[in-house]
């Protein structure tokens, strides 16, 4: 264009063409603010949901309540396993910014010691962010106060409070109700295999031994949860949702408090084990194995020291004799031998046998001898009990051998489990030929036979399956499972376990019982029965054996002198007995280690806890006569004693 | 019609009702998601509406001042600008990892806020003295006028700002009439200038922002966090929004900035859909009321510039809501009138002053 265009300026055409550039600014505004717009559509209409679950996942976050462990009873109702609300101190170790500082501070504030602190320094390496870390497990009122009137110079430092086991009857019941302890990382590999992570997401015990382990899931009961709306910090701004948890189920055992009592008292911390149960349902009325200790020690985590005094002290109090006590049953056994016998053919009730003080496998010099080194001249069967006269049985066995007897006594349980409900369980040695080459790879001897005809040799048995042997026998060959559990508390009332029973004892003569049984009255109430002085003057008709089992083998000739062995060399004094005679209400079997004979030191026992029981049988029924409550236990309620938004929320 | 208004009491007080109600619309808005992104912080409040009211006092007074006035201090308020950035660059004090500040003493301040006038008005100056559509070689010089200052303001660094600079230089060569083709040769140029862009002149962070951009799940606590958060936010508030102060992103600080760069996404988490397009309908009013102002000019410089000034604006509101919902990379542009925040706040409404000095003073110019 020219220059006079240029000085010349169109203003109307420069208008226009701005106009016209202002009309494309407000197609392109419109377009752009249009894929704005689109865009904001796509993401709060289209991608709604996507984005209303992210919003929810960033600040929702659902916290796992634990459930209140059920509750244990005894069979009247008295409480034996309860929960106590603990104090401890925990210490979020994001918020503190000198944690060194703040440990020795709280340290020398509450009278810690270095141990404690070790054990925080060990506890957080383990723990995930923004966790607590306890400092201190359980404070004492004292220490909580201290800290209390402290509280605000520690921000990140809480005392929290949760409900503990708590075992009152201490030692009383430790083998039977077990204890629980902290969940290991044991026990966190065995939860995820068993899919049950879950549940135990917010729970921090889980039951170690006895009961509380063996009915660990019914007393665990279902987590709850709460749902919380949280910050981008984690803090929790408040509650959505609260879903309680279910607690576990409250369970009555058939345990009696004061027959348990009883029979840890007649121990009186001796070595050995006394066992009660109902020969009707084998229902475990007492089950003590002494010494015991105290359960509440692995609650709180027992310290390193005392776990290994009770590991390694010589009176074993970690093992459950009960169960896990193997014994030479020796004696005890005797009724079943005759039984075997008469059922073999090889006796019969009349049959006698000349016994000289010792018995020889036929054209052998290897003697076996009997307790009475005179002998006790020409014996039946009733008076082979009675007397304990081991020289008839030397001879039984003979006839019969190893595997028949070995199939029989299986019948009675021995050799095997006993079914009782708890883990800790050993089927002890019901000795057999494939035992034997399995065990030692050795053959079978015949001299092998001779000393199980007395309960000696390789067979061992624990009292619980003595216990269990002798009320199959007092039944009639009913065989009974010994139980701990009597009930569960459901709603309103309570659902009662049936009583177990395995496949019963078969005789070809159903008169052999009633020789083998009478055998066992003569014991404690004949004249020459073995232990008739133990049971001199009972109220009750009882029946019982007792037996003295040889710790270490003598020499032929050799004479049993207590006093010059050592103690643990000294004989284990058991007994069996049921009562009453006519109609077997209760079985027990005592062992006593190392006391000596059993007539004279495991008798006694038996005798006093048929007393117990029967004295506290005739007090429950003139209490039920004249409507008087016997005990007068008040269930105490499983309740929340700690709110669960509280005790979650922190 | 507008000549009707000539002799009403807001022509006179030199103010156009239209955009002064537009933006006490958007001042409204502001003060009630501020409250409730801001937390619910009283002394917040009181800042910003001492702010506003500084701003609305800077506009009115801005508008009092003829179009005349701005065209014949257009050129050296800019040589000022463009020497006060140098001394930025020389001497400026450093805050949040840049130079953007420069410390008179008794008052800091930075001189890139005062390019966001001045540019528009330089450029529509420069080409508005000559005939339109504009020469090449006019167009070029414009160019340069444009590039220095945005270098500069680049150089800091201040991406974000530097970019508004340079789009109101740009909007007033288009608005000018600049050849299509010569704008296919620059978007071509542009385009061609990106690699040397990324690779040299970019700032490790500022490379950052824009990976991240791409893909802001690839970071998702580091960068990538407020993009995922403000998306969130604004998905999550779905059609009618979660209600006021009801927004959980923004409420439980999962939201980044809530209440200055990223407070659109708490405005679509507690409003929604719909309260999105009530806002989005205020700014394109405004938009469109500044763009008729700006062709009801009457000389080339008052159309120009209002122009410019009209769509930068604009390009606030879509590089903040671009880069809230995650369509473009995080550059610091705050929400034009609803963020928190002082100068950007303040600078905008002397821009709108002008745009009314603009509208209110044609008799004057008539004559």
């Amino acid at each position: 264009m020219n220059q006079s265009n240029i000085a010349m300026r169109d203003h109307s055409a420069e208008s226009a063409l701005f106009v016209r550039r202002v009309v494309v600014s407000i197609v392109f505004v419109l377009a752009l603010i249009s894929v704005l717009f689109l865009n904001l559509y796509y993401l709060q209409v289209e991608s709604f949901q996507v984005y209303k679950t992210r919003s929810n996942d960033n600040r929702i976050n659902v916290l796992p309540v634990a459930p209140n462990r059920g509750l244990i009873y005894d069979r009247n109702g008295v409480l034996l396993a309860e929960n106590r609300p603990i104090f401890s101190l925990e210490i979020t170790i994001e918020k503190i910014d000198d944690l060194d500082k703040t440990v020795l501070e709280l340290a020398e504030l509450l009278g810690l010691d270095q141990d404690d602190i070790d054990n925080f320094y060990k506890q957080k390496k383990r723990q995930r962010r923004f966790k607590p870390v306890a400092l201190v497990n359980r404070l004492t009122t004292e220490q909580a106060a201290l800290f209390s009137v402290n509280q605000h110079k520690y921000h990140g430092v809480n005392i929290e409070a949760y409900l503990k086991r708590y075992y009152p009857h201490g030692d009383t019941l430790t083998h039977t109700l077990g204890y629980v302890g902290k969940i290991n990382d044991k026990d966190v590999i065995r939860l995820d295999k068993e899919g049950k992570t879950a549940t135990y997401a917010a729970t921090r015990d889980i039951g170690k031994q006895g009961v509380e382990r063996y009915y660990e899931e019914m007393l665990h009961g279902v987590p709850g949860y709460q749902e919380v709306e949280v910050n981008n910090r984690g803090k929790i701004i408040r509650v959505l949702k609260f879903v309680p948890p279910e607690p576990g189920k409250d369970i009555y055992l058939n345990i009696d408090l004061a027959m348990q009592r009883k029979a840890q008292k007649l121990l009186d911390g001796r070595r050995g084990s006394v066992v009660m149960i109902d020969a009707k349902d084998g229902g475990v009325l007492a089950m003590v194995s002494s010494p015991s200790y105290d359960p509440n020690l692995f609650v709180h985590g027992i310290s390193s020291k005392n776990y290994n005094e009770l590991l390694h002290s010589f009176s074993r109090p970690l093992i459950n004799r009960a169960t896990q006590g193997r014994y030479p049953p020796a004696s005890t056994i005797k009724m079943q031998m005759a039984l075997l016998g008469l059922n073999e053919g090889t006796i019969t009730p009349q049959s006698k046998i000349w016994d000289p003080g010792s018995w020889q496998i036929p054209n052998t010099s290897k003697r076996f001898r009997d307790w009475k080194r005179w002998g006790h001249g020409w014996v039946d069967v009733y008076h082979a009990i009675e007397q304990s006269c081991d020289t008839f049985f030397y001879d039984l066995i003979y006839q019969v051998g190893i595997d028949k007897t070995s199939a029989f006594m299986k019948q009675f349980g021995f050799g095997d489990y006993t079914g009782i409900d708890i883990a800790e369980e050993t089927t002890a040695v019901m000795p057999s030929r494939g035992w034997k080459r399995a065990r030692f790879n050795q053959p079978w001897y015949q001299g092998d036979t001779i000393s199980i005809g007395i309960g000696q040799g390789y067979w061992t048995a624990t009292p619980i399956q003595l216990a269990q042997a002798t009320a199959n026998l007092a039944r009639r060959g009913e065989v009974i499972v010994p139980r701990l559990l009597k009930s569960i508390r459901t709603g309103s009332g309570s659902f009662e376990v049936p009583p177990d029973h395995k496949a019963p004892i078969v005789l070809n003569n159903e008169s052999y019982w009633q020789v083998a049984l009478d055998g066992m009255y003569g014991v404690v109430n004949k004249k020459t029965g073995t232990a008739r002085k133990a049971f001199a003057d009972t109220e009750y008709k009882a029946a019982g054996k007792s037996g003295t089992a040889q710790v270490v083998n003598m020499k032929e000739d050799e004479v049993y002198d207590a006093e010059k062995l050592a103690e643990h060399h000294r004989d284990n004094a058991m007994f069996v007995a049921y009562a009453p005679f006519e109609n077997p209400e209760v079985v027990t079997s005592v062992v006593v280690e190392n006391a000596g004979g059993g007539s004279s030191h495991a008798a006694p026992v038996a005798r006093a806890m048929f007393d117990a029981y029967f004295a506290g049988k005739k007090a429950a029924d003139e209490a039920k006569l004249f409507n008087l409550p016997l005990v007068a236990p008040q269930p105490i309620e499983n309740t929340n004693l700690l709110a669960p938004t509280e005790a979650g929320a922190q | 019609m507008e000549r009707h208004q000539e002799n009403t009491i807001w022509y006179k007080l030199h103010i156009d009702l239209p955009l002064l109600l537009g933006i006490l619309g958007l001042m409204s808005l502001s003060l009630i998601v501020l409250y409730s992104a801001g937390g619910q912080d009283m002394d917040l409040m009181i800042r910003q509406i001492v702010r506003l009211g500084f701003g609305l006092g800077t506009m009115i007074f801005m508008a009092q001042l003829s179009p005349n006035f701005y065209a014949r201090w257009a050129m050296p308020v800019f040589l000022l600008g463009v020497a006060l950035l140098v001394s930025v660059l020389l001497f400026g004090h450093v805050g949040k990892g840049a130079q953007r500040w420069i410390n008179l003493g008794f008052f800091m301040f930075q001189p890139s806020e005062i390019m966001k006038l001045a540019m528009p008005l330089m450029v529509a100056s420069y080409i508005g003295s000559k005939s339109l559509p504009p020469s090449l070689k006019h167009t070029f010089v414009a160019c340069a006028i444009i590039l220095t200052p945005t270098l500069l303001i680049a150089k800091q660094p201040d991406l974000g700002t530097s970019l508004l600079v340079a789009a109101s230089g740009i909007f007033a060569l288009f608005l000018a009439g600049v050849s299509w083709r010569l704008i296919g040769v620059a978007v071509a140029g542009a385009s061609a200038f990106a690699p040397v862009l990324w690779f040299f002149l970019m700032h490790n962070y500022q490379r950052q922002r824009v990976l991240t951009f791409l893909n802001p799940e690839s970071d998702p606590l580091g960068s990538g966090y407020h993009i995922i958060q403000s998306k969130i936010a604004i998905g999550s508030g779905g059609i009618f929004g979660k209600g006021w102060m009801q927004g959980t992103q923004s409420q439980l600080d999962f939201l980044p900035e809530r209440h200055t760069d990223f407070i659109f996404a708490v405005f679509s988490e507690e409003f929604g859909l719909v309260g999105i397009a009530l806002l989005l309908m205020l700014y394109i009013f405004i938009i469109c009321r500044g763009l008729f102002i700006a062709s009801q000019g009457q000389s080339a410089f008052s159309r120009l510039s209002a122009g410019a000034l009209t769509l930068t604006f604009f390009v606030y509101v879509f590089v903040n809501i671009g880069m809230v919902s995650g369509l473009l990379p995080v550059v610091g542009v705050p929400l034009p009138l609803i963020s928190y925040g002082g100068t950007s706040m303040v600078t905008l409404l002397a821009g709108f002053g002008i745009l009314m000095s603009i509208h209110t003073h044609k008799r004057l110019l008539a004559n």
